[in-house]
C-alpha cells in the first residue's frame, strides 16, 4: 500500500492547523467583541463552510484560483503561483474550509469569560494584546485544544473541496480521502479498506483525546 | 478635585433609567458612595475608569480631562490607570496570588508589603480556585493597589470579609491611603463597614 496519500493528508492537516492558529485566534478574538453588523456579516461568511456543500465551495475556489482570470490570473502573472492542482492551493482551500472549526469554539469560549477579567487587565495599564496573551488565552485552554484537534481532524477528512481544487495528482494533491475514492473507483476494495481504516483510527484517537481531556476539565467536548 | 457631570442610560430589569450625576469629589481623601440597587453606582465607577462611555458628560481629574463627550475626548483605561476593585473580583484563574501582583508590578518590596497588608503571604502560590471568598476579595483589592494608582475605585470591596478580618484590613488600607495620598471612591451597600475610613459620603439614585 502506498502510504504517501496518508502522509500528504497529515502534512495538509498540520500546515492548515498551524496557519489557522495564526489567523483564527486573532479573528476569533475580534469576533468575540461587541456585535456589530459588520462582525455579524463576517461571522456568517466564516460559518458558511459548515453548511455549504463542499463541492459548491470547491467550485467557487476553483473559479477564484483559476489562472485564466481574476485572482488566480493575477497570482500567476505576478508571482508565478498556481493554486489550482497544487499543494499550496489545497492549503488555502483547507484554511477557508476549516476556519469555522477553529474560530467558532475559541470565539464562544472568549465570550463566556467574564468581561471584568479583560477590564481588570486594562485598568492595570495592559494593552489589548497583553490582555489577550496573558489573561484571555490561558483561560480558554480546553476550547483552544478542542478547536485545534477538530480543525486537524476535519482537514484530515476533507474530500469535496480538495478533489475540486487539487484533483488526484499522486504525491502532490492525492490525499487519503481521495485515495479511498480512487481505490473504490478502481474496484480495489482492499486498498480502500486499508486507507479507510487508517483514517478511521487516526480520527478516532484524536477525538478520544479531546473527550478525555475535556472530561478531566468536567466539560463536554463541544463546549 | 474630580469633577464629574455625566448622563448615562441604564438598562435595568424594571425598565430604562438614567444615571444623572453631577458632583465634585475631593482628592487625597476617601469618598463613600451608597445608593439602592440599580441606581448606577457600579456604572459611575466604570465611567470614571474609562470602561463605560456615557451618552453625555465630562470627567476631569486634577485639571486633566479624562472624558468630554462634546470635545470627543475619551482617555483609555490604560491611560487613566485607576485601581479598580470589581464586585465579582475579576481574578485571573490562570495566575497565582503572586502572579496577579507581578502582572501589575515588578517592585518586590511593594508586592511583599501588599501581601502582608492582606494577610496573604502564606497563600502567595495559590490560584483563585484555592482561595476562600474573603481571600479572593482581598487579592482583588491588593491587585488594584499594585499599580500604585492615584485614584482607586472600589465596588463592594469588603462584602465577603468576616468582621475581624474586615476591621484589620480596612484599618491597614486607611493608613495606606493616607500615607500614599491616594484618592479612593468606595461603593458599599453597608455604610457601617466603611466606618474605619474618614471621608465624605454621597448617595446616588435617592
Amino acid at each position: 500500500m502506498d502510504v504517501s496519500p496518508v502522509w500528504l493528508s497529515i502534512k495538509l492537516a498540520t500546515v492548515t492547523t498551524l496557519l489557522l492558529l495564526l489567523v483564527g485566534l486573532p479573528l476569533a478574538w475580534w469576533l468575540s467583541k461587541r456585535r456589530t453588523l459588520f462582525r455579524m456579516l463576517a461571522e456568517v461568511l466564516i460559518t458558511m463552510p459548515l453548511v455549504l456543500p463542499p463541492s459548491v465551495l470547491g467550485f467557487y475556489l476553483l473559479l477564484a484560483f483559476s489562472p485564466q482570470h481574476g485572482l488566480g490570473k493575477w497570482l500567476h502573472d505576478v508571482f508565478d503561483v498556481q493554486l489550482v492542482f497544487s499543494f499550496p492551493g489545497l492549503v488555502l482551500a483547507s484554511v477557508i474550509y476549516s476556519l469555522p472549526f477553529m474560530a467558532g469554539p475559541v470565539r464562544s469560549a472568549l465570550q463566556q469569560l467574564p468581561p471584568s477579567q479583560a477590564q481588570a487587565s486594562y485598568t492595570m495599564g495592559k494593552s489589548e494584546w497583553q490582555t489577550f496573551r496573558y489573561v484571555l488565552l490561558p483561560n480558554i485552554k480546553p476550547a483552544l485544544l478542542t478547536a485545534t484537534i477538530l480543525t486537524f481532524a476535519h482537514t484530515l477528512g476533507e474530500f469535496g473541496v480538495v478533489l475540486m481544487i487539487g484533483g488526484n495528482i499522486p504525491g502532490v494533491t492525492r490525499v487519503a480521502s481521495v485515495a479511498v475514492y480512487d481505490a473504490v473507483e478502481q474496484m480495489d476494495y482492499s486498498l480502500a479498506a486499508n486507507y479507510s481504516l487508517l483514517l478511521f483510527g487516526i480520527t478516532f484517537l484524536l477525538l478520544m483525546s479531546v473527550f478525555i481531556y475535556n472530561r478531566a476539565q468536567a466539560k463536554t467536548p463541544l463546549e | 478635585m474630580i469633577e464629574i457631570n455625566i448622563q448615562k442610560k441604564l438598562n435595568i430589569y424594571s425598565g430604562e433609567q438614567v444615571l444623572d450625576f453631577t458632583g465634585q469629589l475631593p482628592l487625597n481623601t476617601i469618598t463613600k458612595i451608597s445608593g439602592p440597587s440599580g441606581a448606577g453606582k457600579t456604572t459611575l465607577l466604570k465611567i470614571i475608569a474609562g470602561l463605560i462611555t456615557p451618552e453625555n458628560g465630562r470627567v476631569i481629574v486634577e485639571g486633566t480631562t479624562w472624558l468630554d463627550t462634546e470635545k470627543k475626548i475619551n482617555l483609555s483605561p490604560q491611560k487613566r490607570l485607576t485601581g479598580f476593585v470589581f464586585q465579582d473580583h475579576a481574578l485571573f484563574p490562570n495566575m497565582t496570588v503572586l502572579q496577579h501582583l507581578q502582572y501589575a508590578t515588578n517592585d518586590k518590596q511593594w508586592i511583599n508589603h501588599l501581601l502582608s497588608i492582606a494577610e496573604m503571604t502564606a497563600f502567595a502560590s495559590n490560584k483563585p480556585s484555592h482561595l476562600s471568598g474573603g481571600q479572593q476579595q482581598r487579592l482583588a483589592v491588593i491587585r488594584a493597589l499594585a499599580v500604585r494608582p492615584k485614584l482607586i475605585l472600589m465596588d463592594e470591596p469588603f462584602s465577603a470579609l468576616d468582621t475581624k478580618t474586615k476591621a484589620r484590613f480596612t484599618s491597614a488600607l486607611s493608613s495606606l491611603f493616607s500615607n500614599m495620598r491616594m484618592t479612593a471612591l468606595i461603593v458599599s451597600h453597608n455604610p457601617q463597614e466603611l466606618d474605619a475610613f474618614a471621608g465624605e459620603e454621597i448617595s446616588i439614585g435617592e
